[in-house]
């Protein structure tokens, strides 16, 4: 998808205005935040875990292309085969060339935010190949159109009546007067739709949330079932993946899976974790007879060895999303991409540049609240702080805000020169306050004043008191 | 009670200008937990608006600065989490390739607390004499709670508050949208967010609403007022001090 995060104030602003959406995120704000806490409350390991899955993650990233080879070879040791993708375009014709190979029409897909990064259903759908999303989030946005505001929950953004419109303008051959009222019937019904689908398959696709170099598996966690029935039934399954999602053992991968759903939903375990090792084999039951993986990198290397490496250790949990409070105010497609939140601060930049995404790192108040929860503990305040300084590098900023900014700083590495002059304007906004305590415009300040008021100064500076309390003879209060 | 102890008060560039109440109620605490008060009259601003701002190279020129000016004396306490985690917090990261620099910048960071943890964790405070009579809520300011861990010791000392009972603000440790240069810079983002905080506070029902941080304190006052939301603010130190007749609420007229 084309990027729009250079038009973030304008997308966060018919956000802000969108009082449907406002309802939705208000219940997520409170749900996703509450369940992370109890499941961790109930695990005091948690910290250590925390610890001990950021070292995973820093042990295979620095030691990345080992644990890629080790990969590698023990996929083709089961059968498999391991593509490898410098870009999306690179991953887009991988993709389309085993679907051909496999004569495929319609293909199933679980739940993948690398097939959204390389805006993979619409590729497959020019040529020809209609892709089925089975998750259900995704379906509904599959139907809408609409790119996913969250990534584990891509259809957080809508209330269950939109959901219901969206079922009865797609699903025309139900009777038009079915009851849609509930969750569950909704669920029900986009089962019986799907169901025909995952059986008339000719390629599954899925992401992964691992993959395994010990033994070349891939693992998919999902709640609803959809991926196994994707990549079992049909006679293809592709796996498509970035590159930082190995990790050396499977024990490995046990510990960070304690990680993952309790950062993400605040289970104790996802309903479904599928461990997927090459193609079905003879005696086995089911599986498909081809397994593909496809491996993206879309400079992701290029941030080994730098100031984002530490980003790579994301687990796609979305506790950072769940727990910021630009998130909670205007929702995943505000930030204009694939990747948002405070996840998507950071690597979006890197991922469709910071000309483009420039906005994204600038708005956080830098809260912390998302390192805080962050199961891998990546400095993300730090990292979109990075991004700033990348930015005032190369005067991407606005000109009058860099130039406000060194007139300040050489203010105040003058300490008389400031002194005197916030004694004045102490002085003149605390005259010009005091009768209401408050302005409710400034000049100047049009950026505070505009939604809310600015308190006035007492009117004397600190300094000017204290310099008057030191030399009152004897008396030191004011 | 501990030693007696040389301070150099960081009085934050916030409370320097807009509320020199707090710095006086600064320093009547520090002197009754046993502490001598000095105020560096070179001081001016920690440096953050240019850090969080990309602007390494002037925030790197105000932090030489400080802690030129704030070196010799035994602790360094600032009314501000925001503040005195920029200096423990952040200074040795932004001399993280200047050795000389960074172990000055981490010497500094040894010495330099925010107020009310000083007060508590340092002296060993656990009761004050102040009486207020009033029912107060709390804001839990992101920069003291996230890096410097201030959560309990607020709520201790505001426990001995004779007087005042004490509610707790859901989500308090949720921002409130201030941010320094984020609340202009995305006024209808922060704007969502205060008021989102500014209706958790009213809906305490508590007459006052505190925090540990001017600038958290500036946008809450402001959008209460805003709202014509009939709720006190100040900063936890003139409640603590019992000083709340030095200056009026935050964002109110003079009586």
């Amino acid at each position: 998808m084309e990027p729009t995060s250079h038009a973030f104030i304008a997308n966060a602003r018919a956000e802000l205005g969108n009082p449907t959406l406002q309802r939705a995120l208000g219940l997520a704000r409170t749900g996703f935040p509450a369940r992370r806490r109890q499941a961790i409350d109930r695990l005091p390991e948690f910290e250590d875990l925390r610890e001990e899955g950021r070292g995973i993650k820093d042990h295979t990233l620095a030691h990345l292309d080992y644990y890629l080879e080790l990969y590698e070879r023990n996929v083709s040791a089961a059968g498999g085969r391991v593509h490898w993708a410098r870009d999306a375009a690179e991953a887009r014709a991988i993709v389309l060339e085993i679907c051909r190979a496999a004569g495929a029409k319609i293909v199933t897909k679980g739940k993948s935010m690398v097939a959204e990064e390389i805006a993979l259903n619409d590729h497959l759908e020019a040529n020809g190949i209609t892709p089925v999303e089975t998750d259900l989030g995704e379906y509904i946005i599959q139907l809408r159109h609409e790119p996913p505001s969250h990534i584990i929950a891509p259809a957080i953004h809508l209330m269950k009546e939109q959901v219901a419109d969206t079922f009865r303008a797609a699903h025309r051959e139900l009777p038009p007067a079915r009851q849609l009222d509930d969750p569950r019937e909704l669920c029900d019904e986009a089962r019986t739709i799907l169901r025909p689908q995952f059986l008339a398959a000719d390629v599954g696709i899925t992401g992964a949330n691992f993959l395994v170099a010990e033994t070349g598996s891939s693992i998919i966690v999902t709640n609803e079932g959809n991926g196994d029935l994707t990549q079992t039934l049909p006679p293809v399954h592709v796996v498509i993946a970035s590159l930082e999602k190995v990790v050396p053992t499977l024990e490995d991968a046990a510990t960070l899976l304690r990680l993952l759903a309790r950062s993400a939903t605040g289970q104790e375990f996802s309903s479904y974790t599928t461990v997927s090792t090459g193609p079905r084999r003879p005696g086995d039951l089911d599986g498909p007879a081809q397994y593909h993986v496809v491996l993206l990198d879309n400079g992701r290397t290029d941030l080994l060895g730098g100031e984002f490496q530490d980003m790579l250790r994301c687990l796609r949990c979305s506790a950072c999303l769940n727990h910021c409070p630009v998130y909670a105010a205007v929702g995943g497609h505000a930030y204009g991409w694939v990747y948002p939140g405070p996840m998507g601060a950071v690597l979006t930049p890197a991922l469709v540049g910071l000309h483009e995404a420039g906005h994204l790192p600038n708005a956080s108040t830098f809260c912390g609240r998302c390192e805080s929860v962050c199961p891998v503990k990546i400095p993300l305040p730090k990292m979109m702080r990075h991004w700033r300084e990348r930015e005032f590098a190369r005067q991407l900023s606005p000109a009058v805000y860099r130039t406000g900014m060194r007139l300040w700083a050489a203010l105040a590495t003058r300490p008389e020169l400031y002194h005197a002059l916030t004694a004045i304007t102490g002085r003149v906004l605390g005259w010009a306050g005091k009768a209401r305590g408050r302005f409710r415009s400034l000049p100047l300040a049009a950026g505070w004043t505009s939604v809310r008021d600015m308190p006035a100064p007492e009117g004397r500076t600190f300094q000017a008191l204290w310099a008057e309390r030191q030399r009152a003879p004897g008396g030191r209060r004011r | 009670m501990p030693e007696p102890a040389r301070i150099a008060l960081l009085v934050t560039c916030l409370v320097d200008l807009f509320r020199p109440a707090i710095g006086f109620a600064a320093v009547k605490l520090l002197e009754e937990a046993g502490c001598t008060v000095e105020v560096p009259r070179a001081q001016t601003c920690c440096g953050q608006p240019a850090y969080n701002s990309g602007d390494r190279d002037d925030a790197k020129a105000v932090a030489r600065r400080v802690i030129d000016t704030f070196a010799g004396y035994d602790y360094v306490v600032a009314p501000s989490g925001s503040c005195a985690g920029m200096v423990k917090v952040h200074y040795p990261e932004l001399f993280a390739d200047e050795p000389e620099m960074r172990a000055r910048a981490e010497e500094l960071a040894s010495r330099t607390h925010e107020l009310v943890s000083f007060l508590v964790d340092i002296r060993g405070m656990t009761q004050t004499d102040a009486h207020w009579q009033r029912s107060v809520t709390y804001h839990d300011s992101c920069s003291g709670l996230r890096e410097l861990g201030i959560n309990t010791q607020p709520r201790l000392l505001l426990g001995s508050v004779a007087g005042l009972e004490f509610r707790e603000l859901p989500d308090a440790e949720v921002c409130c949208g201030f941010g320094g240069t984020f609340c202009v810079k995305y006024p209808e983002i922060s704007d969502k967010m205060v008021a989102d905080k500014a209706l958790d506070i009213a809906a305490t029902g508590a007459e006052a609403v505190l925090a540990g941080d001017l600038g958290c304190l500036l946008n809450i006052a402001g959008k209460l007022s805003r709202l014509g939301l009939p709720v006190e603010v100040r900063h936890i130190a003139e409640v603590l001090a019992g000083m709340t007749g030095a200056a009026p609420p935050i964002g109110a007229p003079k009586a």
